[in-house]
């Protein structure tokens, strides 16, 4: 069975260690904070200004001037600071964030992904997504394995307009976690139930299958 | 206006020479920090062939949105523009023009512009449509593309506090892109919630110094928020 949301933010959230410092994209990236495990401290950074973003606002809370990059009311949490968004890129390009979890439309084996533009369709911009993929040295990115009539997002290149060359080296889908190395698709872990023959006919670019491909736990 | 003394005490007064075809760099991000009564002010003129330069363009109807209402706009620079339809409908039938332009370098721009810098290099962007046409050097192994500095003929921006000298307290994150677009315009405009004495602020909590800013006036505040999100108890 292909991860249901829940289930890609509990895998990203198995990344996380204890002290990070992490940035969490708009959508499933964001689900993982609710996955934190008790006994680990991760500190969230929101790109418009702010280290140490807490839950959402209960209703008598909400602040105008307290917002995440999504322009959700949020909150802090004790050991929280506030910053100019100058400050903020620069711990991002600084590579200062330990992890940075994005979605994307595609992403190639040259570790390309774009993720902000459709030709001919509304284009929205990249926010702060090629400041992030740009800065950050460890990236997972998040999206499913191939679109609702069977193309693949795992490409050998991406078609679209880029958002980052050369940049990514761990995907996340639906069906499979992979990591990009020397112009391949390295298979990791997969799905509960999925096997290795579905994750291979839907992905393009090389694919390089380890003897062991467990399936990821939860 | 005397000395130091940056206040004045009408909009009208706080955006005077503002003219048609000029350069504005505004704070906000989103609809967080914005300088609202300024932009109605410059609805208000109805001065129109501006760029403006921020990291969004506002809401139907909200922030930026409303220069739209009167074609004021004739170019945008800014990282993301969604949830705006007479945006989206000027953008695609070209009247209006814009330059998409990451956040990071967008807020860089700005603070390279204000600290005299008039470039610098990125790898934000390199390989994408945003690097094309862009001088590109190595360093270290690594591709980097050159951004050129942003400057304002005005900037507008809000902040949450200040003494009368202009020296300023931003709240929360309705600072994002204030300090900078400050910085970057030749006619600083700043609107704030509170102005006190000059002594009553602690210099070591002033966020961005008076010498900055050129003019500065106390409003009151819609503060709409996009998306109210809240959890339960």
């Amino acid at each position: 069975m292909a991860l249901t949301r829940e289930q890609l933010a509990q895998r990203v959230a198995q990344e996380f260690k204890d002290g990070y410092y992490v940035n969490l994209g708009i959508g499933i990236p964001t689900l993982a904070a609710n996955y934190i495990p008790d006994d680990m401290q991760v500190m969230l950074q929101s790109e418009n200004g702010l280290l140490g973003m807490g839950a959402f606002p209960l209703d008598e809370e909400v602040d105008a001037d307290l917002i995440n990059a999504g322009k959700q009311t949020v909150t802090m949490v004790p050991g929280a600071s506030i910053f100019s968004s100058a400050e903020s890129f620069a711990m991002i390009r600084g590579g200062h964030v330990d992890l940075t979890v994005l979605g994307a439309f595609e992403v190639d084996c040259q570790g390309n992904i774009a993720s902000y533009m459709i030709p001919g369709k509304l284009i929205k911009g990249m926010g702060g997504a090629m400041d992030l993929v740009a800065g950050a040295d460890n990236i997972i990115v998040t999206m499913t394995h191939a679109s609702k009539s069977g193309a693949s997002k795992l490409l050998a290149e991406c078609t679209l307009p880029l958002t980052g060359k050369g940049c990514i080296k761990r995907v996340l889908t639906d069906l499979a976690l992979m990591d990009i190395a020397d112009g391949k698709f390295i298979l990791r872990e997969r799905a509960p139930g999925v096997t290795i023959e579905e994750i291979a006919k839907l992905t393009g670019g090389e694919l390089v299958i380890p003897d062991n491909v467990p399936e990821m736990t939860f | 206006m005397s000395g130091f003394d940056k206040v004045v005490t009408s909009y009208e007064e706080a955006l005077e020479g503002l003219e048609d075809n000029m350069t504005i760099i505004a704070g906000g991000f989103g609809l967080c920090g914005i300088p609202e009564n300024l932009i109605k002010e410059i609805k208000r003129r109805g001065t129109k062939g501006l760029t403006i330069a921020s990291n969004n363009a506002g809401v139907d109807g909200k922030g930026l949105g409303i220069l739209l209402e009167d074609q004021q706009i004739k170019k945008m620079i800014a990282s993301y523009v969604g949830e705006n339809a007479l945006f989206e409908a000027q953008m695609m039938s070209g009247e209006l023009e814009v330059e998409l332009t990451p956040q990071g370098t967008l807020a860089e721009k700005m603070r390279a512009g204000g600290a005299g810098i008039p470039a610098f290099f990125t790898a934000t962007g390199y390989g994408t449509p945003v690097g094309e046409g862009k001088e590109v050097r190595e360093f270290d192994g690594r591709n980097y593309i050159l951004e050129e500095a942003l400057y304002g003929d005005f900037s507008i921006a809000k902040a949450w506090k200040a003494d009368r000298y202009g020296n300023l307290m931003f709240r929360k994150t309705a600072r994002n892109f204030n300090p900078m677009a400050i910085t970057a315009g030749k006619i600083s405009v700043v609107e704030v919630e509170e102005i006190v004495e000059v002594g009553q602020l602690d210099p070591d909590e002033i966020h961005l110094p008076g010498i900055y800013v050129n003019r500065l006036i106390q409003g009151t505040f819609e503060k709409t928020i996009e998306q109210r999100t809240v959890r339960s108890a």
